[in-house]
């Protein structure tokens, strides 16, 4: 019996190895091993037309620190998300709130929302660059002017084309966000909320009191996720600005596949991907910090 | 009385400006895929100016637009597929079969999910090379398979089979059924559901993707969507914008279909993955 039983199970764990042997393969090679030649390519001064032309120690990371470009790219891509996190946060956590119940307009607001989360970031910012277009043309400044706006030329002066790349990032992701914190607000316990009442809560204390601290768990945690995607802006930024006027929406993914693929400084461009590994690393860790202290609280 | 009635028109005006808000972008798409380049910079009108009709035509002639779109759809059928078969196998070891190191490959596994392709993009384009790989479909294949999305669909699927009653299994085991066998003819087929969703987010995580064909493929007969759409340009090399806008609206139009018939699915599977 023992040994039938033993039998078993190690036909068990041959078949479990069996099963993940091609996923972890796959992930061995296409995701753990990029990340570690990442990190060597960073030591190395490496060309995309010539390949390795030797180890240069912290070569890179010297150049890094003394690289305005670099500091510019970073802080346009802080900017970023400084406007498009909180902008996405307030709006789709007040649409959720005000929203609520499964009222009939509801339902249309949550399917109408959610249509640019499917669409391509490419398709929503090739349209958008025509939205924004200046002049009468543009849309959206068509549309200032009957309020007796006369709006900018907002791809191509500096400051408002990053208005207008946020704008067009958080309109793309709001109803993301919207439809998750609308899960949490179905999900507060409606007997605290009831026994709020009943004590006299006004609306402002109920939901500064009540609603937002039982709400905090889902707030941070979308807020992280929201932070980790606008760290990786790409689509929107090449599409809508590439990168101008005169880089001031330049971003960090743009300049590592400006440097790796356009200057061909493979070497550079692994530095500056490893500051970005380094940030979203940073930002995942207290992601996952907080989702631990959050299925805390759950149980 | 009177508040509440006040409260009903509000409530409704949010809806009804929210609902421009976000339809308007794809009305002026559609729309101005029907004018002429010389339209699209004249004042908005709401309605196409001269229904032109023949964009839709010349977006094919300009440039292998057909075959572009051919090529999205056999990376994303091909992509999905292998993301779907080979998380479910991995799913249902790291749920089900016992084996030595499983908890700790499974978060190994886990890194994944937080890896920026924008990191590894760079040394995975050296290994492509080295493979004769690039200017090839097969890293496009390969990425939603084994990246992020691989190791999310791993993770969904862990946590469908774990909930799976073990009652199914030792039944079929009874029955004399091997480990595969019981993957194969019970786990599977009871799965659909989940599959479906992870399929679903796979599809579209292809579908959309930009900047892996921006760094992986470089002759036009190669392109995806995504690159078609950003290289609409006549022969002096300026932007055809009524032809981008209609090979915009035709890649855009088959995902709203898709998603208008399973709103309900593809929403609540990609809140899931949102909140991964």
């Amino acid at each position: 019996m023992a040994t039938r039983h033993s039998k078993l199970a190690r036909g068990e764990a041959l078949t479990g190895y069996l099963f993940i042997v091609p996923q972890m393969l796959g992930f061995i090679i296409l995701v753990l091993v990029p990340l570690v030649m990442v990190f060597i390519y960073s030591f190395e001064s490496r060309n995309l037309l010539f390949g390795n032309m030797g180890f240069t120690g912290l070569d890179n990371y010297k150049t890094l620190v003394e690289d305005d470009l670099f500091f510019l790219t970073l802080k346009n891509t802080i900017i970023f998300s400084l406007g498009v996190v909180p902008l996405n946060l307030v709006l789709s956590l007040a649409l959720a709130l005000y929203l609520g119940a499964a009222s009939a307009g509801t339902k249309v607001v949550r399917s109408v929302i959610f249509l640019p989360v499917i669409t391509s970031g490419v398709a929503w910012a090739i349209v958008f660059k025509y939205l924004f277009q200046g002049g009468d043309a543009g849309p959206i400044n068509y549309i200032l002017s009957f309020i007796g706006i006369e709006g900018p030329n907002w791809l191509h002066e500096k400051g408002w084309a990053m208005v207008a790349v946020v704008i067009s990032r958080v309109l793309k992701n709001l109803g993301m966000n919207v439809l998750i914190f609308m899960g949490a607000v179905m999900n507060l316990p409606q007997d605290v909320l009831e026994a709020g009442r009943i004590d006299g809560a006004t609306k402002p204390v109920l939901f500064w009191k009540i609603k937002l601290p039982l709400l905090m768990p889902s707030i941070l945690m979308v807020m992280i996720v929201t932070v980790i995607g606008s760290m990786r802006v790409f689509d929107t930024i090449k599409l809508m600005t590439d990168g101008g006027p005169e880089g001031s929406t330049m971003v960090l993914v743009y300049y590592i596949y400006h440097q790796a693929f356009k200057t061909f400084n493979i070497g550079y461009a692994s530095a500056v991907a490893v500051v970005l590994f380094l940030i979203v690393l940073l930002l995942t860790v207290i992601q996952w910090s907080l989702r631990r202290r959050a299925s805390f609280y759950e149980d | 009385m009177k508040t509440k009635a006040l409260k009903k028109t509000i409530y409704y005006i949010v809806v009804a400006l929210i609902v421009v808000v976000f339809i308007y972008p794809f009305w002026w798409m559609v729309t101005n895929s029907l004018n002429s380049i010389n339209e699209i910079f004249d004042k908005p009108s709401l309605l196409p100016k001269s229904w032109m009709w023949k964009n839709y035509i010349e977006i094919f002639l300009v440039q292998p637009f057909a075959r572009h779109y051919l090529n999205t759809i056999l990376v994303a059928l091909l992509g999905t597929a292998g993301n779907v078969l080979i998380s479910a196998l991995s799913g249902y070891a790291f749920a089900r079969l016992r084996f030595p190191g499983r908890s700790a490959l499974f978060i190994l596994l886990l890194t994944a999910l937080m890896m920026p392709i924008e990191v590894t993009i760079v040394p995975m384009y050296f290994m492509m090379n080295k493979i004769g790989a690039n200017d090839s479909l097969v890293p496009l294949i390969l990425i939603p398979i084994f990246c992020s999305q691989g190791a999310f669909s791993a993770f969904m699927l862990r946590q469908h089979f774990i909930t799976v009653p073990k009652e199914l299994e030792e039944a079929a085991r009874l029955d004399g059924l091997k480990p595969a066998g019981i993957f194969f003819r019970i786990m599977l087929p009871i799965s659909v559901p989940v599959l479906s969703s992870a399929a679903i987010l796979a599809f579209l995580s292809v579908w959309n993707m930009y900047l892996e064909p921006l760094v992986f493929v470089s002759s036009l007969d190669k392109f995806t969507l995504p690159l078609s759409l950003s290289n609409f340009n006549d022969t002096y090399g300026l932007p055809q914008w009524n032809l981008q806008l209609a090979a915009t609206t035709l890649s855009v139009i088959p995902v709203m279909i898709f998603y208008l018939i399973f709103q309900n699915k593809i929403s609540d599977a990609m809140v899931s993955s949102g909140m991964k």
